[in-house]
């Protein structure tokens, strides 16, 4: 595992490379906006018959993560199914898949956006959650404190010796922490747009993805970083 | 050649009144015009002219002449043009004609730039000629009303088909004629060309399979007169910019009333033009175009030649084709010109209106191009153009044709084949490829089969194929075409008003710009200032030596005929046609080394600078000597002898490490080659770029989401994703089969080095050398090195965050 920790509100937590955040305290794994069943949603709506093998990749990788951190507890943050009809077509094989993944463990659906009712699978259904210091939720509540969403699927964008490189990655802040979207097909917000901004001011650290992580300053515009702000605990 | 002197029997197809019209104009009726109009019955006509030459109106003559008494009803004529603006041009010039003899004629264009009232109006009552682009018939053709429309459409001109013949627009129209023809059985096609190396293929491609096509040849006038630029100081050893010749290049433009200066990239038309207006004094008014330009910008610079205002235009193939401009009288070529056919097109943009020879001037940028150079003129001289033979029509188009097909009603499979099989790129489709097609329109085409639900056509039960969802339709029109957008972004000046657009700049590009980096772009130096709503924002502060911007665009590589030349030459004992200092570097060469062969590969290994390096002369040009070095790096990590980077160019690939090569020969192992490229595939950039054409044309990705993902919302994602999870689960897939194709050409161009694998046959000669051989060492010099390492991205981030980190005292 690698060995990169924050601290949110007293929260030890783990950022995996794959986009999952372990908290080794709890034995909890969270992962955020999966879009299962998004090729299917498309293939509905516009016709474009995209590749459909999406669920099955965001899967293993979520598979790989619970496997390797024995979690206990697995809190899905929200647009875990692109819609909710994505969620009811889901093929019988991938509803086993799910069903053993959640065998023996504590397993819950944050409602999100795009699946704010709750379906027909094992779990718990909740609109959010505490657990200890921190609340999880789908969506960032800007007058929250210990916060985990996810939501925006925040991308960092640098420039180094020439080269553009552009990778999801978490976002945290004194107060909160926003997860990138877990999902394969899933694109990204950069870091620099106005939401991320306001939500991440005065001060953020950005990890991003990749083989292993990479944490660096998140840029903040100037106007922002002015604004009053809890002192750094 | 009088018009009156012509046999009255030919006379009998025009009516008299052309006559009249001619006369009274002083002109006379070109023999090639005439021809034209006598076998106005031939199914298919192909004629051959250089630019100019009056090539448009034979094209159009025979209807003018079948449109006079004013019976036909209806479209009579579609005329096509790769360019929009080709189309409004051709219009006007037809008004003098038509104005003048009063015929009762009606002529519009349609492209994109036309209004939704005119095109509406036109699908309910054509005009007898419509002039448009590849784009729009395939538009028009998607409509349920297309047979009301077309019906009685006589004839069809293609105009600038060997432009179009090199390009998947090309492949779109002919599918689309191949429709046409079923709506209107008697249609006749008439294709107008520049000179091309191969007449006979080109007319195969237009007219409808296995009919024959005529070739008819205008007289190509005088043969041009064509010289290297001979300069004062000499050529140097590596680059592109030939900036030695400024003074020489403004001395000729001085000389001349109007000058063309080639270029082959933009970037590089960029750097010169700054450089010729920095060495300017007498204030010439020189211009620039390039395809990069804001439109407000380059139809400044088309005015303004047209109004005679400009001296000279540096410029790029955005002039390649496109307005007729009488007044130039010298065309300058800026490097060497890489591919023969096309010197010789860019040649006839000079002095075309007046019987007198086309004058160029080569301008070779380093010392191997003088060598190019002097090849490209002999084959000038001897006439023997180039062109890599074309592949079958590409898969990824005929998907979207059955897409417009199925938008235009239900279809049955069969007939669909048939038609598609008479267009000639297509005549060797086998069933089973056109059932792969179809499957994956209708289903995706899956291994997976998943889409059972929400499958794209359905069949009917009469056996026909539909649009599942008839509402599908209109997202498919949005997605009609074949031309790519690029990851652009456009360049606006900073003002209060919201400022001018300038022109654009690829998104990879402005994303390594820091407010303050200036750039050159329209030939000014311009400062960056910021991003604001995905434009960059800039100003004309320029304070600081300008970064070069890149640009899309194809970087072309010496034509196979060009390189096979200059290995010719390189078998001579002396060269007497070559400059002094360029024949002694060749002698050098022979002397310490050897000249390259054309049917075995120099490998030349040597030590500099306590590095072990190893100089392979493959003259495949330079996008497969770019692909050539990543594989052989590649395989030379596998063996441990730890490459450090490589360097390549049209003719050789040089490369650096830590350990000499002993042995050459396994490296070039074909199967292992091979091997290696289907590893590499998976990660490449130029892969990815690839699959997104494919797949967007094809209808699996569409075009307008484009906007969506530039606008940054994080609803979409990347293509690559999808290229990512398609290798990984379904290598086999149709969109990954069409993939490696086009990795064949283009870019990556893997099929040059099949080709010099299969000239060579394993026949290498490998030199062990004390020190650098004269033919290696200009490669020291060139731009453009590629690090070897594992992940390039993740060692950058990691020592950007180590850098970062110790700036702040931390430890990351």
């Amino acid at each position: 595992m690698n060995s990169l920790q924050v601290i949110l509100h007293g929260a030890k937590l783990a950022p995996l490379p794959s986009g999952s955040v372990w908290w080794p305290d709890q034995r909890l794994l969270c992962v955020s906006d999966l879009h299962l069943g998004k090729s299917d949603r498309i293939a509905r709506r516009n016709g474009s018959l995209l590749p459909p093998y999406e669920v099955r990749d965001t899967l293993q990788r979520l598979e790989a993560d619970i496997l390797a951190t024995q979690a206990r507890t697995v809190i899905c943050l929200g647009d875990s199914f692109d819609d909710t009809a994505a969620a009811r077509s889901l093929p019988e094989e991938t509803r086993l898949w799910i069903a053993r993944l959640q065998a023996g463990r504590d397993w819950i659906w944050i409602e999100g956006n795009h699946d704010p009712g709750p379906v027909e699978l094992g779990g718990r259904h909740l609109k959010e959650m505490s657990v200890g210091p921190l609340v999880f939720r789908h969506i960032a509540d800007p007058g929250a404190a210990g916060e985990v969403s996810g939501h925006y699927h925040p991308k960092a964008q640098v420039s180094v010796k020439g080269r553009a490189i552009s990778r999801p990655c978490f976002l945290v802040g004194e107060v909160r922490m926003i997860l990138p979207a877990f999902g394969t097909y899933t694109g990204g917000l950069r870091w620099s747009a106005p939401e991320l901004q306001r939500l991440m001011a005065p001060k953020a650290q950005a990890i991003l993805l990749g083989q292993t992580l990479h944490p660096l300053p998140m840029p903040i515009e100037r106007s922002l970083q002015a604004q009053g702000s809890p002192a750094p605990s | 050649m009088g018009f009156e002197t012509r046999g009255q029997a030919r006379m009998t197809v025009l009516p008299d009144i052309f006559g009249r019209w001619f006369e009274s104009r002083g002109w006379h009726i070109h023999p090639h015009q005439q021809e034209m109009a006598d076998r106005a019955g031939a199914p298919a006509l192909l004629m051959i002219a250089p630019t100019g030459g009056g090539k448009t109106l034979a094209g159009f003559l025979p209807t003018l002449a079948d449109l006079a008494d004013g019976t036909h009803a209806g479209l009579h004529t579609l005329y096509i043009s790769p360019l929009k603006a080709l189309a409004a041009d051709i219009r006007r010039n037809l008004r003098t004609p038509i104005d003048e003899m009063g015929l009762p004629i009606r002529v519009e264009d349609r492209t994109g730039d036309t209004s939704a009232t005119a095109k509406r109006r036109q699908r309910a009552d054509p005009p007898h000629i419509l002039l448009t682009t590849p784009e729009s018939l395939a538009l028009l053709l998607s409509y349920e009303d297309a047979p009301r429309m077309f019906a009685g459409l006589k004839r069809v001109v293609v105009d600038e088909i060997h432009a179009l013949a090199e390009s998947k627009r090309g492949d779109q129209l002919m599918l689309g004629l191949a429709r046409l023809q079923t709506l209107c059985p008697d249609l006749r096609r008439v294709g107008l060309s520049a000179t091309v190396e191969d007449p006979a293929g080109i007319a195969g491609y237009l007219a409808r399979h296995p009919d024959p096509c005529e070739i008819l040849y205008a007289d190509p006038g005088p043969a041009p007169d064509i010289a290297m630029l001979t300069t004062e100081e000499r050529p140097p050893w590596s680059g592109g910019g030939a900036g030695y010749a400024i003074a020489a290049v403004l001395d000729q433009v001085r000389q001349h009333r109007t000058t063309l200066i080639f270029h082959n990239t933009r970037a590089q038309a960029e750097i010169f033009f700054h450089n010729l207006w920095l060495a300017n004094d007498d204030s010439l008014p020189i211009g620039i175009h390039h395809g990069s330009l804001s439109r407000d910008q380059r139809e400044r610079v088309e005015a303004a030649m047209v109004a005679g205002d400009l001296r000279a235009i540096v410029c790029t193939g955005s002039l390649d084709l496109g307005i007729d401009w009488g007044d130039v009288d010298l065309v300058i070529q800026i490097g060497a010109p890489k591919n023969v056919k096309r010197l010789v097109q860019r040649i006839g943009r000079a002095n075309h209106r007046y019987n007198a020879p086309s004058k160029a001037l080569l301008v070779p940028a380093n010392r191997f191009e003088v060598v190019e150079c002097v090849a490209a003129l002999q084959a000038v001289r001897e006439n023997d153009l180039d062109g890599e033979p074309r592949g079958p029509g590409p898969r990824d188009v005929l998907c979207q044709q059955i897409l417009i097909t199925a938008c235009s009603g239900p279809f049955s499979a069969d007939a669909l084949y048939d038609e598609v099989c008479t267009a000639g790129a297509y005549a060797g489709l086998r069933r089973s490829e056109f059932d792969d097609c179809l499957d994956f329109v209708a289903t995706g085409g899956y291994a997976l089969r998943s889409y059972d639900r929400w499958q794209r056509l359905l069949q009917r039960p009469d056996g026909r194929w539909q649009l599942r969802d008839p509402r599908a339709a209109q997202r498919i029109r949005m997605n009609i075409g074949t031309i790519q957008d690029t990851d652009t972004l456009k360049v606006r000046l900073k003002t209060r008003y919201g400022g001018k657009p300038l022109g654009e700049v690829e998104e990879g590009f402005a994303a390594t710009l820091t407010p303050g980096d200036t750039f050159l772009i329209g030939g000014q130096v311009v400062r960056y200032e910021g991003l604001r709503e995905m434009t960059v924002e800039v100003t004309r502060r320029a304070d600081k030596p300008p970064k070069i911007a890149t640009f899309m665009g194809t970087k072309f590589a010496t034509s196979t005929q060009l390189s096979s030349r200059i290995l010719r030459m390189f078998r001579q004992p002396s060269w007497p046609d070559l400059p002094g200092h360029t024949a002694e570097w060749l002698a050098l060469q022979r002397e310490r080394s050897k000249l390259p062969e054309a049917n075995r590969i120099l490998v030349e290994s040597f030590p500099h600078d306590g590095r072990e390096h190893t100089c392979v002369y493959g003259f495949a040009g330079r996008n497969a000597m770019q692909t050539l070095g990543l594989l052989l790096t590649q395989r030379m990590e596998a063996e441990g002898l730890s490459p450090m980077g490589f360097v390549s160019t049209d003719y050789a690939v040089l490369i650096w490490g830590i350990d000499p090569v002993r042995d050459p020969a396994p490296l070039f192992d074909p199967v292992s080659l091979r091997a290696a490229f289907e590893d590499w595939m998976g990660g490449n950039a130029v892969m990815k770029r690839s699959f997104r054409a494919t797949a967007t044309i094809a209808g699996l990705l569409e075009r307008n989401s484009m906007g969506q993902r530039k606008s940054g919302r994080q609803a979409t994602f990347s293509s690559d994703i999808l290229y990512e999870t398609l290798l990984k689960y379904d290598p086999g897939h149709l969109m990954l089969q069409i993939t490696r194709e086009e990795a064949l050409r283009g870019l990556v161009d893997f099929g040059r080095i099949e080709e010099m694998l299969a000239r060579t046959a394993g026949r290498i000669d490998h030199l062990v050398l004390s020190r650098v051989t004269p033919l290696a060492a200009p490669l020291f010099l060139e731009a453009g090195r590629v690090a070897v390492q594992g992940d390039a991205s993740e060692r950058l981030l990691a020592s950007e965050v180590s850098r970062i980190m110790e700036t702040a005292g931390l430890q990351a």
